[in-house]
């Protein structure tokens, strides 16, 4: 076996320097902001795609990520990680049924952002919720993600039958109170959403990077996406979602992702520390920037 | 031997195993002094669940501190930083961790692959990578990727590895420059880390 040959510091450095003009090159022809996003994990799908690609390295995939919006479209839904699942985290929904519900039945009516939906599983898992909770009617979901094309899927609402096992599990685990296949038809290898839990679901395209406020919302949900996020950029997300909430809105976020690093640790109150379940204070200290 | 004596060589260890791997990671880690001058980054396949006990088995026996990162916890020697269930566990140049939820590598997530090239990324010369016992060529490719960048790599010797594929399959890269039965791998690393940093 041929050994492959060492790969020094200045490899690794002007590899990097590769990555930051591929991102530059994607902003300026796509409009699609990469810029701030973790160098760690951005590197890593870049250079699973760069493997795939066989390319002999990252200047060569800019150049055709410049000519080639087909190659750009398969690295966007590698950069965008439109990896997930219904009711994933089944403790998570679980706490949103126990802790969050008995709140949101005292509001009159109920704007719910989802931001950064991929592929839909999460929005229509909460749908289900709401609807098994006897909220959905007065509900409007605001389902926004970055990527047109996963936006095209989540409307959609059909899944591979395959994965139905594991969601039926995860639905049960939330504390589901009929049956995940109530809500399906399987159809060949597809798994076809009820067509009645779209409706009160509006899809809009929207870069948490670029985009502006989404006005007065009582829930926020944005799971695993600012762990991809750059601090500065998590920062400012941070302030969209705390001006984008009404007061005592609730933001749910990924089970891993904190707002120690937001600057506005104390606008919030935890409801589930744990489960990273927050509410915006009644009377915010930041309320007076 | 490649790597040159002095501070700076030895930067991290990464370790990364499967099937029965949790037994041989607890023997490398009761022979490492809680002073041990650099940070431990640990990658067993697990089932994914929201909470891991593993962090728990390992703070009752392991001399270093445990730790289940969250979004950029920054990296501190002396520290264990486990990689958690359902997620992919990254190095950022700036000694953050980085998670992510991008697809499963060799049906795993966390994947080993993926933190070792990380490591291998930003530590160089200095990263030490091991893989254990594991069945499943996780490892292989970020093994291969360690000794690119002039790292120092170990597997455990496969003749008595719980299940041998894991490090059979980094062996096969030809990249492997120690292989050590189990009650060998905790003192290697210490001697090693401990001499190098006092020579």
């Amino acid at each position: 076996m041929e050994q492959e040959p060492e790969i020094t510091n200045d490899d690794v450095a002007i590899e990097d320097i590769e990555i930051d003009l591929l991102l530059e090159a994607i902003f300026q022809r796509y409009g699609y902001d990469f810029r701030s996003y973790t160098k760690a994990s951005i590197r890593r799908r870049i250079m699973h795609r760069l493997g795939l690609s066989g390319m002999d390295n990252v200047t060569r995939m800019t150049e055709c990520v410049l000519r080639d919006r087909e190659f750009f479209v398969s690295l966007l839904n590698d950069l965008t990680v439109n990896v997930t699942d219904m009711f994933r985290d089944p403790e998570f929904y679980l706490a949103f049924r126990r802790e969050v519900v008995p709140l949101l039945k005292t509001f009159p009516f109920l704007k719910i952002w989802h931001a950064g939906c991929a592929t839909g599983e999460e929005i229509y898992s909460m749908a289900i919720l709401l609807e098994e909770e006897g909220l959905y009617d007065r509900s409007i979901i605001y389902a926004t993600d970055i990527d047109k094309n996963v936006l095209a899927s989540a409307k959609k609402g059909i899944y591979p039958i395959s994965s139905m096992r594991q969601f039926s599990e995860n639905y049960r685990a939330a504390g589901g109170t009929g049956s995940l296949s109530d809500y399906y038809t399987a159809k060949y290898d597809g798994a076809i959403l009820d067509q009645r839990l779209k409706r009160n679901i509006v899809f809009a395209d929207h870069d948490l990077v670029t985009d502006q406020v989404f006005g007065e919302m009582n829930v926020i949900l944005c799971r695993n996406v600012l762990i991809y996020f750059d601090r500065e950029l998590q920062q400012r997300v941070f302030r969209l979602f705390f001006d984008s909430l009404d007061m005592g809105g609730v933001l749910c976020l990924g089970t891993k992702e904190t707002l120690r690093y937001s600057g506005l640790e104390e606008a919030f109150e935890a409801i589930d520390e744990r489960l990273r379940i927050f509410r915006k204070r009644q009377f915010s200290p930041r309320e007076s920037r | 031997m490649k790597i040159e004596p002095g501070p700076a060589t030895f930067d991290a260890i990464v370790i990364g195993g499967s099937w029965g791997a949790l037994e041989v990671t607890l023997h490398i880690l009761e022979a490492l002094p809680a002073s041990l001058p650099v940070p431990v980054f640990l990658v067993l396949h697990q089932r994914p669940a929201l909470d891991s006990r593993l962090v728990e088995i390992l703070a009752r026996r392991s001399p270093l501190t445990p730790v289940s990162p969250e979004d950029k916890t920054g990296v501190a020697p002396g520290y264990l930083y486990v990689a958690p269930p359902g997620y992919h566990m990254l190095v950022n140049r700036d000694l953050s961790i980085a998670l992510g939820v991008y697809k499963h590598v060799h049906y795993s997530r966390p994947s080993i692959d993926e933190t070792f090239y990380s490591v291998g990324h930003i530590y160089g010369s200095g990263a030490t990578g091991v893989i254990l016992t594991g069945a499943n060529e996780d490892g292989a490719a970020g093994i291969g990727y360690i000794a690119r960048r002039g790292g120092t790599t170990v597997a455990q010797d496969p003749a008595g590895a719980e299940a041998p594929m894991m490090p059979e399959a980094a062996l096969a890269t030809g990249r492997v420059d120690y292989v050590l039965p189990t009650p060998e791998l905790g003192r290697f690393l210490r001697d090693r880390i401990v001499g190098m940093r006092t020579s």
